[in-house]
């Protein structure tokens, strides 16, 4: 389980839920609510107070890296730091399989970072992210760029990834995709966060 | 044998011309150089009458603590200028200070071993060879460590998506950040390294001119550049590791975050 306390950062919170594992929370609220900010806090890449356990283990137990493989964020405008798709993957060789299934073509590993589309590369983001099999998934409007097929396609390995037991915390301005994903939901607002209610 | 020629102030004036001529031409071509360039002469001028008296003083005086203050006021102002030449330094006291202390260490350690075991005058701190040596180390490491902290705050500044990637993805603050601290430290490192490619090719350094025009022999001339070549390129590399390494830890927290609140903004 994912236990988040009074969790403060500058201009969001406090925010408190918790989310079981194979169960998926939604995050909702207008642009400029926080939700990005949660995220990263929640990640630990902004300073921030508050608790934080997964699986009754303490966030700050851990190394921040060794936590960040716990708990994978994607977020909505991510970084490349090589020329090739395939130097940003930890088993490149591994990979081919999970970019079919997110819709990619298997030798985009090949490609260059520059010839990718916004699409693709919310897609791949989202593959490398998984390859590090994370416990909970942060994702921040993963399928804002993407067309009705491919945004089916990544619901789907979402779907696959709660059935095998971890948890998802999911930024959405899409009232359709959070009824069929999520289980719960919290609404912010001014960085002030709602109760945390059922989808449904 | 001295073959000294002493210069009148006549002398000093008549090559000002050539700089009067270069104002007119600015004038004439619409360049709009010529304020400035009559500023920096002044400028020049000014500062170089009064570092005249000064050391002159100081020689006379002869005081180990004249002499540290002297040392201590020509830090401030370098690091005052390494602070100024970053578009992004680091905010608060960080910026000023982080910069300035590594190149102040890296100078006065450098400087006093070269005074102590190779030069040797007595005493070792003579301001006579210790204020001008000094400067030129310094000089040149205020060159080099400002250019790699501006290269690395710049460069982190424009790549923090990918930096933030990686930490992501398990990365630590170090192994994020090696590209751009690496990038960093051959900018720092280049301008001695294209000085000492250059030297005695492409041009005669200044020292080495005035100890031949003072009629020194060209082949002590040499030595003694080499000697301020090597503790330049030394203490450039102390200053700029020192600066560069301490910018990145920084920048950087002990939860492996990104800290770019801790920049001010660009100018």
């Amino acid at each position: 389980m994912l236990q988040v306390t009074d969790l403060i950062r500058a201009g969001v919170g406090p925010v408190s839920f918790g989310l079981e594992m194979g169960q998926c929370l939604a995050v909702t609220g207008p642009s400029g609510a926080g939700k990005t900010l949660l995220l990263r806090a929640i990640a630990d890449l902004d300073p921030n107070q508050g608790s934080i356990h997964l699986n009754s283990q303490e966030r700050r137990a851990l190394a921040a890296p060794q936590w960040r493989t716990k708990v994978g964020l994607v977020p909505a405008e991510t970084g490349w730091w090589a020329d090739t798709v395939a130097d940003h993957f930890s088993r490149p060789d591994d990979a081919a399989q999970l970019l079919e299934a997110l819709g990619v073509p298997g030798d985009a590993l090949n490609w260059q970072v520059q010839r990718l589309s916004t699409g693709e590369r919310h897609r791949l983001a989202i593959a490398r992210a998984l390859q590090l099999e994370p416990d909970v998934l942060l994702l921040d409007e993963p399928t804002a760029a993407l067309d009705k097929q491919a945004t089916r396609r990544v619901e789907t390995v979402l779907r696959g990834q709660l059935k095998a037991g971890k948890a998802i915390v999911l930024v959405t301005h899409d009232a359709a995709q959070l009824k069929r994903l999520a289980h719960s939901q919290i609404a912010l607002s001014g960085g002030k966060a709602s109760a945390q209610e059922p989808v449904g | 044998m001295s073959q000294y020629i002493a210069l009148t102030y006549w002398d000093v004036v008549l090559a000002a011309v050539f700089l009067v001529i270069n104002g007119a031409l600015s004038i004439w071509l619409d360049l709009r150089l010529e304020r400035q360039l009559a500023i920096a002469a002044i400028r020049m001028i000014v500062q170089l009458i009064l570092i005249g008296f000064v050391l002159k003083a100081l020689f006379a005086i002869s005081s180990p603590w004249l002499t540290g203050l002297a040392a201590l006021t020509m830090g401030a102002f370098a690091g005052r200028e390494i602070w100024a030449r970053q578009e992004r330094a680091l905010s608060g006291v960080w910026g000023y200070g982080l910069g300035g202390a590594a190149m102040m260490f890296a100078g006065v350690l450098v400087t006093t071993i070269a005074l102590t075991t190779q030069i040797q005058p007595d005493p070792w701190w003579t301001p006579r060879l210790a204020l001008p040596l000094f400067g030129m180390i310094l000089g040149n490491t205020m060159t080099g460590v400002s250019l790699g902290l501006d290269t690395l705050n710049s460069s982190v500044h424009r790549e923090r998506p990918a930096i933030e990637a990686q930490l992501l993805l398990g990365a630590s603050r170090w192994s994020a950040t090696a590209p751009f601290v690496r990038r960093a430290l051959r900018s720092g490192f280049m301008p001695i390294i294209n000085a000492m490619a250059a030297t005695g090719v492409v041009s005669l350094p200044g020292m080495m001119t005035g100890q031949i025009l003072s009629g020194v022999d060209p082949t002590e001339a040499v030595k003694y550049q080499l000697l301020i070549m090597f503790l330049i390129g030394g203490a450039t590399g102390f200053g700029v590791l020192l600066a560069v390494l301490g910018n990145i830890w920084r920048l950087t927290d002990e939860r492996h975050r990104l800290r770019l609140d801790r920049l001010r903004d660009a100018k």
